[in-house]
């Protein structure tokens, strides 16, 4: 089925009045030979229900399992609210705000966005989102070397691995390339490392928050030395775990980046995610992205536009601070109304009942044999790492056959220079009873 | 539009240069004209005092709400000033571009160049051709 | 007239609607046995206040957002003719597939046994995108259009680099009538962008390319149809000129939706397009996103490729290739905007092979009528387009005194999204306009009898079009202030009177 919605008549009006007699004619600036003969090889058309019929089979063909895997994408509930709305298609079936005045739902919306990214991370602005936490993480490293007009940037060996690969590969198209901080034996940045590798041309550093391994890095000291060093600090937080512990902004951030998938959005394979980026008042000009701002209409009104949009390449085209227009409005829409379902105690309730879970499971862990944590003794939040005797990717097919998704192997990941071994990420959704099966599939 | 100030020089970037009183230092900003084309100044990015620039470099950017220039440095020299007025309220620079709506305040190295800038005259018919 | 409920209707924030102790849902609580959280954490790491969220009930969140979406203009309400944009009617079945718990509920990181049917939707959204592309690889991961550019002039750089050349390409050319995204990428990429002129058809000067042409550039980027709507009719001179200067051709694929079926950039000479399935298949734009921008390349261009690549393993299963030594990296977390192109799949596979030829030409017939029907009315200084055309208000503008500003905001007060105004900047006083294959034939009469009013107004009554919207939520927003003095936050009563 098609969606064209013309009769024969409409057809045969509309031909007449351009007139032309057959729409090929309007394809004349076309030259001849590129002309398509026969049709493309793609299946016939199908009915709705037949294509209903079909996603259904091949969704069928994915298997729903019970999610220990984090590593940026967190399985929490979402209230049934959120998706109402963002079903609204007054929302979803808006574009880009270029005409204020009838996008006030959506300027609103990204007002409102920001203040609450803010409020998590504790920076002074925030953007509209970008496409996921790691290219938010590049842009980030990009505009500390528009901003301190510097050429390195480095990042914490203990930062995702994807973040890093994408901040390098932006990075190589500018001639540049991401360099690596070892961490210490306690999984945690050394400043004393970091220090001996910053220098004058240092851009700045990325450190997540809570790390890779989900240790929580200690942000302050690290603030200090990439301040002296006339550096910009750069964190990649996880959104949840910020609802608990001191925020980046407090401890030194310049710039704060994080994936906001855990609010209102769908693991859904890894995308459609919204990642958040938040910045210091003083660098607002040098941000990427679409930005709203509250203003007045003609009779005193509040209202909100898109502001600071010189940025943007639209207008300043070669010279834009990034080339992003697009961005991931919706689940930005989905996070704020997810923020606002929660509210303050109710993330807080989930962010401490994922910690929760996580420290029960660790607990239990302590007297399973051929499991070791990877780094006993510093603090985490509701992730961590454990080595694994046996091989990992065979326990994660024995959690196959029971039903579980038991975190995510380390040895995916050859740039860790990790053991063998497991990343297990919990949240509110994980009830006692499926922690002590994982633990049964960990003891083999 | 307002009178084009006799006295000035010109640029064809819509520029002006004006004396600052103190010998061989001149105050710049851009004309009447150019701030009409350009509608509300929302933030005028600006050197330090101390930088150099030659002839025609780019010494700081305007920004409107939909449009951004490049300025040009009508002049060699170094800067001795910049009109931090601008940081607080750009719109200075529409409501008096010749006045405190000023850009930079430079200190001449070849006063051979001011030969080559335009009066107001000629200033004058260069915007009515456009 | 169609005005907008809620005219000058402020609502408060969320923020504003907050009361201690109130809350909006109950969500899970932890059923383990528990400890204080600073046994758990060490106190100093732990923050004092909680952020400083809305304490709203369910029901008065669901109104809070209700009522602002009531303020949005939408497809499902009205044309939305945004030229470049292809704001063409989502399929609301789309909406449910994406939604189907096992594409909606798959964590990126799960074994690829378990994730076999949304590798297989990959796989096979791939090959059609191939085969409506003349193209012979294509990598779904760009997340929007402008990351699917990114990944095009990264596919450049590292082709030139490992012929030697990497150094010498530092040149990308685009014509001035150019999304900005073009520039604004190269230079990301760290290029030379580089603008060359248009002729006086709006389309590529052959002579001005010619001239451009030497060693040192890396590719053309060429949107087509062009900017202005125009199919560029010497594109086969222009990739044997880039190719013979051993340039790369790149197309921006934001026009697509009047090609598909008919034509293929790869027989075209194109070596890289981008796909927006946001515009060309269907996929709603969310209120500014999220969009998904696959790239189709040609064999010479597929080792560069980003990471992982979706395959078809031969004993038929699907998998991600990570090993591919000659790729440049990566520019999304995972695989891409995966929800998006199940939707943009479920609507390909309805429209068939047919139904996708039959959409392009009717996005040409739509605009082509909707031109005829306007063309007394406005400029049209380089002619019909194909899906879009590029009108022009200078001369109402000069009998009126009418800006084309003017008159987007009038549209509004007809009930209409106005068009994509001011661009491309080659045109003054711009109205880029695109009606898309999903309108009818009457709301295209509709829409042209409303430019036709705001013309008869500008005239007889200027101070109404000056003055509008008159029918909206809000009236015309002073920019000039929101950009002068920032306000990108609520402020919280407690920090303002500190």
């Amino acid at each position: 089925m098609s969606f064209i919605p013309h009769s024969e008549a409409d057809r045969r009006e509309m031909l007449d009045r351009i007139g032309v007699s057959d729409v090929r004619d309007l394809y004349d600036d076309v030259p001849e030979e590129l002309i398509l003969e026969g049709d493309l090889g793609i299946p016939e058309a199908l009915s709705e229900w037949e294509a209903v019929r079909e996603l259904n089979r091949l969704a069928g063909e994915n298997r729903s399992l019970v999610c220990f895997a984090g590593a940026g994408q967190y399985d929490h509930h979402v209230p049934a609210a959120v998706d109402h709305l963002i079903r609204r298609s007054e929302f979803y079936t808006a574009y880009t705000p270029y005409q204020p005045e009838v996008s006030q739902g959506t300027l609103q919306v990204i007002y409102e966005f920001q203040t609450m990214v803010c409020e998590l991370t504790g920076m002074d602005v925030a953007n509209a989102s970008m496409y996921d936490g790691p290219s938010a993480a590049a842009e980030a490293a990009v505009m500390s070397r528009a901003v301190t007009r510097r050429g390195r940037v480095l990042a914490a060996r203990t930062v995702h691995p994807h973040y890093r690969k994408v901040t390098d590969t932006y990075l190589r198209g500018l001639g540049g390339k991401l360099e690596l901080v070892p961490a210490g034996p306690d999984g945690l940045v050394d400043p004393e490392a970091l220090s001996a590798a910053l220098d004058g041309d240092t851009a700045c550093f990325l450190v997540q928050y809570p790390n890779f391994f989900g240790c929580i890095e200690e942000l302050e000291p690290i603030a200090e030395v990439v301040h002296e060093a006339g550096a910009l600090l750069v964190v990649a937080a996880d959104p949840v775990a910020l609802v608990l512990l001191r925020s980046p902004g407090e401890l030194g951030a310049d710039i704060v980046v994080a994936e906001g998938q855990p609010f209102g959005n769908a693991p859904s394979f890894g995308g459609p995610v919204v990642g958040l980026f938040a910045a210091r008042q003083k660098l607002v000009r040098k941000m990427p992205g679409r930005i709203v701002g509250a203003t007045v209409d003609t009779e005193d009104r509040r209202g909100y536009v898109l502001t600071l949009q010189t940025r943007e390449q639209q207008i300043r085209r070669a010279k834009a601070t990034s080339n992003i227009c697009t961005n991931q409005g919706l689940n930005a829409l989905a996070a704020t109304i997810h923020l606002s379902l929660l509210g303050r105690e109710g993330l807080r309730e989930v962010a401490e009942s994922s910690v929760q879970n996580a420290h029960y499971a660790w607990r239990r862990l302590q007297d399973v044999d051929g499991v070791t944590p990877l780094f006993p003794d510093t603090p985490f939040a509701r992730e961590f790492a454990i080595a694994t005797r046996e091989n990992s990717r065979s326990i994660l097919e024995r959690g196959f056959e029971a039903g579980i998704l038991a975190g995510v192997s380390l040895s995916r990941f050859a740039s860790l220079e990790a053991p063998d071994g497991l990343l297990l990420a919990f949240t509110e959704k994980r009830s006692r009873e499926e922690i002590d099966r994982l633990v049964d599939v960990l003891a083999g | 539009m307002s009178g084009i100030p006799e006295g000035f020089q010109y640029t064809e970037e819509h520029e002006y240069v004006r004396e600052a009183g103190a010998e061989g230092e001149f105050l710049i900003g851009i004309t009447d004209y150019a701030q009409g084309e350009l509608g509300d100044v929302v933030f005028v990015e600006l050197p330090s005092p101390g930088d150099a620039f030659e002839k025609m470099e780019v010494f700081g950017t305007i920004e409107a709400v939909k449009a951004v220039s490049d300025l040009y440095s009508p002049i060699s020299g170094e800067i001795v000033a910049v009109n931090e007025t601008l940081d607080e309220d750009p719109a200075l620079v529409n409501s008096d571009p010749y006045g405190e709506g000023w850009m930079i305040r430079i200190r001449l190295t070849d006063p051979s160049e001011l030969d080559d800038l335009l009066t107001a005259e000629a200033y004058a018919s260069l915007i009515d051709e456009s | 007239m169609a005005g907008f409920p809620l005219k000058g209707e402020t609502t408060p924030t969320i923020f504003e609607k907050s009361e201690p102790g109130r809350r909006g849902t109950q969500m899970t609580r932890s059923d383990v046995d528990t400890r204080p959280l600073d046994e758990l954490v060490p106190a100093r790491h732990l923050r004092a206040e909680p952020p400083r969220l809305p304490e709203v009930p369910e029901s008065e969140v669901v109104r809070h957002y209700t009522e602002l979406s009531l303020k949005n203009h939408h497809v499902d309400r009205a044309l939305y003719p945004l030229g470049s944009c292809t704001m063409k009617y989502n399929p609301k079945v789309n909406e449910d597939t994406c939604r189907l718990e096992g594409f909606a509920g798959l964590h990126p990181f799960t074994p690829q046994a378990s994730a076999q049917g949304a590798l297989q939707l990959m796989y096979e959204l791939a090959e059609m995108l191939k085969e409506i592309a003349g193209m012979d690889e294509v990598t779904l991961q760009p997340a929007a259009g402008a990351q699917g550019e990114m990944t095009g002039v990264l596919l450049m750089r590292a082709y030139h680099i490992a012929n030697g050349e990497g150094d010498k390409r530092r040149r990308i050319l685009f014509p001035d009538s150019a999304h900005g995204t073009n520039p604004a990428t190269a230079a990301m990429a760290g290029f030379d962008a580089e603008e060359i002129p248009s002729n006086a058809s709006g389309c590529v000067d052959l002579e001005a390319l010619r001239d451009n042409l030497d060693d040192t550039v890396a590719g053309l980027m060429l949107t087509n149809p062009n900017t202005l709507g125009v199919f560029e009719s010497d594109i086969l001179e222009i990739s044997r000129l880039v190719h013979e200067a051993g340039g790369l051709m790149y197309m921006d694929g934001a026009n697509l939706n009047a090609l598909m079926g008919v034509t293929r950039p790869g027989d075209m000479g194109y070596d890289i397009v981008h796909f927006n399935l946001h515009k060309t298949f269907s996929t709603p734009h969310g209120g500014g996103g999220p969009g998904s921008g696959p790239v189709g390349v040609k064999e010479h261009l597929a080792p560069y490729l980003p990471v992982p690549k979706v395959v078809r393993r031969e004993d038929g299963s699907y998998g991600l290739d990570w090993d591919r030594p000659e790729s440049f990296g990566k520019l999304h977390g995972f695989y891409g905007n995966f929800g998006v192109m199940v939707r943009a799949y479920t609507y390909m596979r309805m429209l068939g092979r047919r139904g996708i030829r039959e959409t392009a030409e009717a996005s040409v017939l739509n605009n082509a009528y909707l031109t005829a029907l306007l063309k007394d009315d406005f400029d049209l200084p380089y002619g019909r387009g194909m899906h879009e055309s590029v009108f022009s208000g200078t001369s109402l503008k000069k009998r009126t005194d009418i800006k084309t500003m003017d008159v987007a905001k009038r549209l509004l007060d007809y009930g209409f999204h106005a068009p994509t105004v001011y661009f491309p900047l080659n045109v003054p006083e711009a109205l880029m306009t695109e009606p898309t294959e999903t309108e009818t034939k009457q709301e295209l009469e509709r829409y042209a009898a409303a430019m036709q009013s705001i013309v008869r107004e500008a005239e007889t009554d200027p101070e109404l079009v000056a003055t509008a919207p008159h029918t909206t939520p809000v009236s015309r927003l002073d920019e000039g202030r929101a950009a002068r003095q920032l306000d990108l936050k609520w402020s919280f009563p407690e920090d303002t009177d500190a």
